[in-house]
């Protein structure tokens, strides 16, 4: 075994000894340097430990108290937010469990998605793996390297540059890909490039040059005859019948009506000269099971998600985070610091942000439970054109 | 009674509280994959609207679009309309109907689940039994109003047919049918003597109503003090996960993908299907029957000390043996079997009709062979259960028939394993998923039938007729010049003394193939029929020379496979249409062209263009004679004598 007991089971004591630093932990700068989570990876690839010393670290969990759901603020509960970040810590290793017992639903998930992942590349001549430096992208790049271990992915990630991405992105997007010992291409629409389309002056058709138009070209510039995607069926509802193996024609279009049944693990990577697959191993991925998959393994993210003081304005009712100097300060704007984060990313100044504090992945997922307002609500794709937005925009040739 | 109007919705206390321990329990869930059936009017949207609610997994910007949508275009009046939560395309949300398979995923404290949501009309047979494939349960939902119908019945039994080993019969609209016990008995009642005659061993019966809430989150509902069992989320989050059962199983691996990143590492990549293994387990390689150990257990967070089903995984082995994707990594003592004759039954899933003899891509696990269906020995009414004749399988219907694969599978009946038992058939043309398919056993005919030796061999034939048998196969476009340069063969070779016949496809249209028309069908059959014949010339020691259209690569490639190696050469008489088309010798174009010939080669039906012929005759640039002295001289240049 190359990771044996006894030198994963060290680095676990020394967590446990230094429980009264973890204010330190907690307060890393996320701005700049990628956050990583500070937590054991999926206990199933793990050795057991002695369940029974490790659990009297379980945190007691006093049913009887119920905090007001309106009453709670998320600073408030800070206090209890060390204990839970420990709490992760101890129970990522106590619940290693008998293997006469099942797999949890994310060791399924992740099983599954190496096995679209290995399938694909087993049918396809020239793969690629769409990367957008997001959390998404994140998961899928990990899940990658696991499925093709040791040897490194066998082929190589791609991603349509908009010019416009958030500085923070662009330092992991190159760290990410060398760390995987994968190639990474950059794609940038040279028209759009050339007539200096951007999101300021634009609007829409910033992301239709730069994103829709830019990804069909890649892919007909590479030839690539299958997209490895990180959409989740969770995301919207016109996503919720998408296939795991997409099919797309000559001229990128996909047709939800004509769509080929998928059963049992059974693929069917067939397809005729011009064609080219979309294949979405995060399928049945939810959005919370992508941030447990980031604890629980310790994938590096970009800081952004994490809450920080940054320079801020307010547009049309979004805070818009001034990335760069090429933000447009209308007049009497001027940039508050403001502590946010992003629940999504994508062009800065299309990205709204939100005000948050929380600066750790477990109080990033305790807002987005509470918070109760989906994902995509600080983007503005799914608002055109009613509900049937995104549907719209697929049969267009967007991803 | 659980019913909730206005959005005072609570999330998760524990989540406030203590993220920590509520994450931890999320960790630790199992995953449970069901599927809903039942018609638009059972409340089937309704019901899984409700599961997300009821579990909290409706956000608060969801629900407000709900409220506007509900009163937009909901059929409930003023009050929630759920099932505008689930009808995702745009399309559907016009029609008002569920067109396709969507999946839905929600979680409440013990599991996590995923729905499939498939429509329950006949025509939608196909995604129905996409959604069975993957699913631990099957909730089927019955409107208490109406009780057990021809659909009930039909759902009952592709959730059977599938194997799922959980059912649950959801008495719905209970509400609406005053929450009369009598009225839920009479129904159990009725299913359970429907159920006994289809096989159904055991079923779970919930009166419930998606729309007020009662015996969905709970149980029992006030309105229904009558019901002793619990409520349908409490019985879903405790039956017994099918991927459980898989690991009582020998174990079994389909090797995906070998894994070579330098000379030293040599790892056979794959999803356990079934059982479980340890390093140091004796193994076999199916189909080849090598045996060796399990070295180690690779992932990328370090070696396993025991794999079971449902993890992907990379194997070593202890001896250098060969295995490659298709192969199957299984228990040496408990190996499955390898066959090229089986008995299945089909789920048709294309708007083309199942050809029998045709040769379709089969998929099963990570194998792909070519297969060719027999007419089906039966077709089944779905809602009836009755068994018809058929001569064909059409769009959403299901028969049972014979396959042939072009060589050995490594497979086992899918009443024991799903993975190694349910296949996909895919045309060769379209690439479209023509069928889904579910082995029951092989036929050992190949076993059977013992060959009639012969004491003057086929080599004798050939020997006292000094030749080396042949079969020239001629293909190109109607018009192309197949028979002329054929014919033009022929007697060259007669010159040479070789003993030959020419098959010519009109001809043999006359006598042997008269029964047969012009159909994609047909057309297969005469090929097959005309293969054999050539095959039994070939015996006898003959020089054969054939002139058919043979216009799909598939029975080609029948015919080569029949015949010994190099016996068969493939020559493509290659005419560009505008030139045959011009030449039209025998006016078929033009009849073509107006519409009096159907499934004209080139016209309305396909030709695929041979991609290894042995030989080439570009016509545009050699006359009959040229060709034929060109075809002689090159294959004498091959070493033929």
């Amino acid at each position: 075994m190359s990771q044996s007991p006894a030198s994963k089971a060290p680095e676990t004591q020394r967590i446990n000894e230094d429980q009264g630093k973890l204010e330190r932990v907690r307060g890393i700068e996320p701005l700049y340097l990628a956050w990583k989570a500070r937590a054991l990876p999926l206990c199933y690839t793990r050795p057991l430990v002695d369940a029974a010393a490790c659990h009297h670290r379980r945190p007691s969990v006093n049913k009887t108290s119920h905090l007001s759901s309106n009453l709670i603020k998320f600073h408030a509960s800070f206090t209890a937010q060390s204990h839970s970040l420990f709490a992760i810590v101890a129970e990522g290793f106590s619940s290693s469990r008998d293997m006469a017992n099942g797999l949890t639903h994310l060791e399924r998930l992740e099983a599954e998605s190496i096995h679209i992942m290995r399938e694909v590349v087993a049918d396809a001549t020239n793969p690629v793996m769409m990367y957008s430096v997001g959390k998404d992208s994140a998961v899928m790049l990990h899940l990658a390297r696991k499925a093709f271990y040791p040897s490194p992915p066998p082929f190589p990630l791609l991603h349509v540059d908009t010019t416009w991405k958030f500085k923070a992105m662009y330092a992991l997007r190159e760290k990410a890909a060398k760390d995987a010992g994968m190639d990474l291409l950059v794609w940038t629409n040279p028209e759009a490039e050339e007539r200096g389309i951007n999101p300021f002056d634009h609007g829409a058709l910033h992301t239709d040059m730069w994103k829709t138009q830019g990804l069909k070209q890649a892919l007909d510039h590479y030839k690539f005859d299958v997209a490895f995607g990180g959409a989740r069926r969770d995301e919207e509802k016109s996503r919720a019948k998408e296939r795991v193996f997409s099919f797309r024609s000559a001229s990128h279009g996909w047709d939800p009506k004509n769509q080929r049944p998928e059963l049992w693990n059974l693929y069917n990577a067939r397809k005729a000269k011009g064609e080219s697959i979309r294949a979405f191993p995060l399928s049945n991925w939810t959005e919370l099971d992508i941030w447990q998959y980031i604890m629980l393994e310790q994938i590096e993210i970009v800081p952004l998600y994490l809450s920080a003081p940054r320079p801020t304005v307010e547009r049309d009712g979004m805070l818009l985070m001034v990335d760069d100097d090429r933000f447009p300060l209308e007049k009497g704007e001027e940039p508050v610091m403001r502590s946010i984060r992003f629940r999504t990313l994508g062009c800065y100044p299309l990205t709204g942000a939100v005000e948050s504090e929380a600066d750790t992945l477990e109080g990033v997922v305790q807002e987005m439970l509470l918070t109760t307002t989906s994902e995509r609500q600080g983007r503005a794709i799914d608002k055109d054109e009613g509900g049937a937005g995104m549907e719209k925009k697929k049969a267009e040739g967007y991803f | 009674m659980t019913e909730k109007t206005a959005p005072t919705y609570e999330t998760d206390a524990l989540i406030a509280e203590d993220i920590g321990a509520y994450l931890e329990q999320h960790q630790n869930k199992e995953l449970l994959r069901f599927i809903t059936c039942g018609s638009v009017d059972d409340g089937k949207s309704t019901l899984i609207g409700r599961l997300l609610y009821d579990s909290k997994m409706i956000f608060e910007d969801q629900l407000t679009a709900l409220e506007a949508d509900s009163k937009k275009v909901g059929t409930q009046g003023q009050e929630m309309d759920f099932a505008l939560l689930v009808d995702g395309l745009a399309a559907e949300r016009e029609q008002g109907i569920t067109i396709d398979v969507a999946y839905r995923f929600f979680a409440t404290e013990k599991r996590k689940f995923i729905v499939a949501d498939t429509p329950g009309h006949e025509q939608y047979t196909r995604n129905m039994v996409t959604g069975a494939s993957t699913a631990d349960a099957a909730v089927i939902l019955i409107d208490a109003r109406k009780g057990v119908l021809v659909q009930t019945r039909r759902h009952s039994y592709l959730a059977h047919l599938l194997g799922i080993k959980h059912l649950i019969l959801a008495v719905n609209k209970m509400d609406l049918a005053g929450y009369d016990q009598s009225t839920f008995d009479q129904i159990v009642a009725d299913y359970s003597a429907f159920a006994k005659e289809i096989g159904i061993e055991e079923f779970t019966a919930i009166p419930i109503s998606g729309f007020k809430g009662d015996n969905i989150a709970s149980a029992p509902s006030a309105n229904t003090p009558w019901y002793k069992g619990v409520s349908l989320m409490e019985h879903l989050e405790t039956i017994e996960l099918a991927n459980a059962e898989a690991r009582k199983r020998p174990f079994r691996m389909p090797v995906q993908w070998v894994n070579r990143p330098n000379l030293d590492f040599r790892g056979f990549s794959g999803l356990v299907s079934d059982g479980r293994l340890k390093p140091g387990d004796d193994v076999r390689i199916i189909p080849s029957g090598k045996t060796s150990k399990i070295k180690s257990i690779v992932t990328f967070d370090g070696d396993l000390d025991e794999a079971i089903a449902g993890q992907s995984v990379t194997l070593t082995l202890e001896d250098e043996v060969d295995c490659s994707r298709g192969d199957v990594i299984a228990s040496a003592d408990a190996p499955p079997e390898a066959a090229d004759q089986f008995e299945a039954t089909l789920v048709w899933m294309s708007d083309e009709a199942m050809k029998a003899g045709r040769g379709y891509w089969l998929k099963l696990a990570t194998q792909t062979v070519s297969a060719t269906v027999q007419e089906p020995k039966y077709e089944i009414n779905v809602n009836t259960m009755e068994h018809l004749a058929a001569k064909t399988l059409d769009l959403n219907s299901i028969g049972v028939a014979e396959l042939r694969t072009d060589k050995p599978i490594t497979f086992e009946s899918y009443d024991d394993s799903k993975a190694l038992g349910g296949f996909i058939l895919v045309d060769k043309i379209t690439n479209a998923t023509v069928a889904a398919g579910m082995l029951h056993f092989s036929l050992r005919r190949a076993q059977n039938v013992h060959w009639q030796p012969t004491t003057i061999t086929r080599d004798d034939h050939a020997e006292r007729k000094n030749q080396q048998p042949r079969v020239l196969w001629f293909t190109g476009l109607s018009g192309s010049g197949k028979s002329t340069i054929a014919n033009e063969v022929e007697k060259q070779l007669a010159l040479m003394n070789r003993h030959t016949f020419l098959l010519d496809g009109d001809n043999v249209r006359h006598g042997l193939n008269k029964d047969l028309g012009f159909t994609e069908a047909d057309r297969i059959e005469n090929i097959r029929r005309v293969g054999e014949v050539a095959k039994l010339m070939t015996d006898a020691g003959l020089i054969v020379l054939t002139a058919f259209i043979s216009p799909f690569r598939a029975e080609r490639q029948m015919v080569r496979s029949m015949l010994p190696e190099g016996e068969f050469i493939e020559i493509f008489v290659d005419t560009p249409l505008a030139v045959a088309e011009e030449r039209d010798v025998k006016g078929l174009y033009k009849k073509a062209r107006s519409g009096e010939l159907k499934n004209f080669t080139g016209i309305d039906s396909p030709y695929e263009t041979p991609q290894n012929a042995d030989l080439t005759i570009d016509t545009t640039q050699m006359n009959p004679v040229e060709a034929a002295r060109y075809i002689v001289d090159e294959l004498i240049a091959k070493g033929w004598r």
